[in-house]
């Protein structure tokens, strides 16, 4: 009998092979595949069942779906925005800061160091219209004698989980900015102040311009976080008030395992994934032109 | 224009005290150079002036104004950086007009003066460009460009030249010269380079240790020393410096080597002191360059020899200290060879064996 023999190239591949197919390749064509069908979970044999572009063009046309895809892009553009304002001013204080510095920078991680879940439940107990703080604090001190419904009202709800995940990240951009800041040589600062600049001017003409590389870096990768949004709002409001909330990844996740309709929601994670993709894409081309803006080359 | 006046000014970092109480004046349109070796507080001093460092004590004025508590921008003074400073991610064209523009001059105005100073610099191809994609020299150009457009009353050279290679820098340094006569600016310009400090200064001011040792023209610091620090300092190669003792009239040196006085110096019986040659000024027989009236001669070793072409540099040692002398007409010289050395006793300086302070003529 003769022995098969493999070309040693592909023997010496063959475990990344492996590896890479179990774990990326085959979930991936999987996903794929079932978003080509009607598969639920609950009926596993309906995995067979070929119905063509039918999921796509049901996300397409589903008004939830475009819904719940604006909100996730209003949570994106408000949350980074936000972040990267107040991650900015932490940072500028933080970097005048003469002494305890170390301390100051280790505190400022906190927020990120707790689990998205438990911040959840957090920020869940702070805004409750019952026995939360916020509204305990705001009868306390005669602001209000009513329970405002945070977490109640739809656009109440939006701006406590857009208050949780600012509370939470903010800290990525401080840190990242931070950095920027200790990077900028000091020469050009100098000969901006010589050059008559007031500070403000200095800050906008020469630390701006040298710090928007690293705010670049920070937006590409809480983009890719923010896109993916879930476990805060899951846990907050569940997507709720009436959907009120509801963003992609709720949706794709309450279709998937409350629903059991796994094709429909592969076929709306494979429209969201793009998402993602732009945004990251976008952050990228911007780095990349204000690092060669800087002359650190593409 | 303006004269710039330093009275009893004082740098303290906390308890440490880096420039102690310095007093200059330096009068309008003049060219002062400060130098030192590194740590002696001339950049300090200069930082100072600029308002990037704050002042400790003591007064700086510049053109009669008080400065100590203006900042920089209300001082109109213009700064050249050693790493040049430009902002990266702006053209020639932006970084030349930027003070005007933060000075919110109208465009036409920035154009006229960015125009004018990038003809003056030979920048006129290069106005699009960045920073990143210029040469060294190209960049010091721009900076200084930058410290002209705005017409400031002072500029500040901050060791300009110290990132060029050695070709570059003299051909700058021209052209900074060349500035100065063209502008008749008021410049105060710092270095660690004794010669760039001889070529360009209308007066130098040497430091040591937070202390000014001397101010005075290139040729009077050259040639009149006011201690053994200038001494070496100022010159290259630096003044050969040999202890000697006063003995029945003449010098001598521990060896037991015996030379007459320089003329017009009275000393006592016995005085210990540090007798100063340049190499310029002891040369081998008949291999000197004319020379005056009063002569000693010794006889050294040659050690090592430096052909520099015109002269060669001999080496050789007397009463344990190092010579260095200066051999004219230089013919091949084997190490080991015994010279007979002439000393130049007119252009010889004394000075106090233990403070090192020029002795009186």
């Amino acid at each position: 009998m003769k022995r098969l023999k493999l070309p040693p190239w592909l023997v010496l591949l063959l475990p990344a092979i492996i590896i890479l197919s179990a774990v990326v390749l085959i979930p991936l064509v999987f996903s794929l595949y079932s978003s080509f069908t009607s598969y639920r979970l609950t009926r596993p044999d309906s995995i067979f069942n070929w119905v063509g572009l039918f999921n796509y063009e049901k996300a397409v046309t589903d008004v939830k779906f475009w819904a719940a895809f604006g909100r996730t892009v209003l949570l994106l553009a408000v949350a980074l925005n936000l972040e990267m304002l107040l991650g900015l001013g932490l940072a500028l204080m933080v970097s005048k800061v003469t002494s305890g510095q170390r301390l100051l920078r280790t505190m400022m991680m906190f927020p990120m160091m707790f689990s998205p879940i438990l911040v959840g439940f957090q920020f869940k107990f702070i805004f409750n219209d019952n026995v939360g703080l916020v509204n305990n604090a705001l009868q306390s001190l005669g602001i209000t004698d009513q329970a405002i419904p945070w977490l109640v009202d739809g656009n109440l709800a939006m701006f406590s989980i857009i208050f949780a995940e600012v509370w939470t990240a903010t800290s990525v951009f401080g840190i990242l900015i931070l950095a920027g800041l200790y990077a900028i040589p000091r020469d050009p600062l100098e000969a901006a102040k010589v050059d008559g600049c007031t500070s403000l001017q200095s800050f906008r003409y020469v630390t701006l311009p040298f710090l928007m590389p690293f705010i670049y870096i920070a937006m590409a990768i809480r983009s890719l976080d923010v896109a993916r949004a879930y476990d805060i709002v899951q846990i907050m409001t569940n997507g709720g008030p009436a959907r009120r909330t509801e963003l992609l990844w709720t949706l794709i996740g309450r279709t998937g395992y409350v629903d059991a309709r796994m094709g429909y929601a592969n076929a709306m994670g494979y429209i969201s994934i793009f998402l993602a993709i732009f945004f990251t894409v976008y952050f990228f081309k911007k780095l990349t032109q204000s690092r060669r803006e800087l002359g650190m080359g593409a | 224009m303006a004269n710039v006046t330093l009275r009893n000014v004082v740098k303290k970092y906390g308890v440490l005290e880096v420039v102690h109480s310095i007093n200059l004046e330096i009068a309008d349109s003049e060219f002062v150079v400060l130098v030192g070796p590194s740590g002696c507080g001339k950049s300090t001093t200069l930082r100072m002036v600029a308002g990037l460092e704050a002042i400790s004590g003591g007064e700086v004025q510049i053109g009669g104004r008080v400065v100590n508590d203006l900042p920089p921008r209300e001082r109109n003074i213009s700064m050249v950086f050693q790493n040049y400073a430009l902002y990266p991610h702006m053209t020639v064209r932006e970084n030349l007009g930027f003070s005007l523009k933060v000075a919110k001059q109208a465009q036409p105005v920035i154009d006229d003066a960015v125009d004018k100073a990038a003809e003056i610099l030979s920048l006129t191809p290069l106005l699009d460009r960045k920073p990143g994609a210029l040469s060294g020299g190209q960049r010091q150009r721009v900076a200084m460009g930058r410290a002209i457009v705005r017409h400031p009353e002072v500029f500040l050279f901050d060791e300009p030249l110290s990132n060029l290679d050695a070709k570059l820098r003299t051909q700058m340094r021209v052209e900074i010269k060349k500035l100065h006569q063209k502008l008749k600016s008021t410049i105060i310009y710092v270095t660690h380079d004794q010669v760039e400090a001889m070529t360009l200064a209308d007066r130098i001011v040497i430091m040591r240790d937070g202390h000014i040792e001397q101010v005075g023209t290139p040729l009077e610091v050259f040639e009149n020393p006011l201690n053994t620090f200038v001494a070496t300092f100022i010159g290259s190669p630096p003044m050969n410096l040999l202890d000697a003792v006063v003995k029945d009239g003449k010098l001598a040196f521990s060896d037991g080597t015996l030379i007459a006085i320089p003329p017009g110096y009275s000393l006592a019986e016995g005085q210990p002191v540090t007798f100063g040659v340049r190499a310029d000024n002891i040369m081998p027989v008949g291999h000197a360059l004319p020379h005056g009236e009063h002569m000693a001669e010794v006889e050294m070793e040659v050690n090592l020899t430096e052909p520099l072409g015109t002269e060669t540099l001999l080496f050789s040692v007397l009463a344990g200290k190092e010579v260095q002398a200066k051999m004219f007409n230089p013919r091949p010289v084997q190490t080991g060879e015994r010279m007979t050395f002439q000393i130049m006793l007119d252009k010889c300086h004394l000075f106090d064996a233990e403070t090192g302070a020029a002795l009186k003529r």
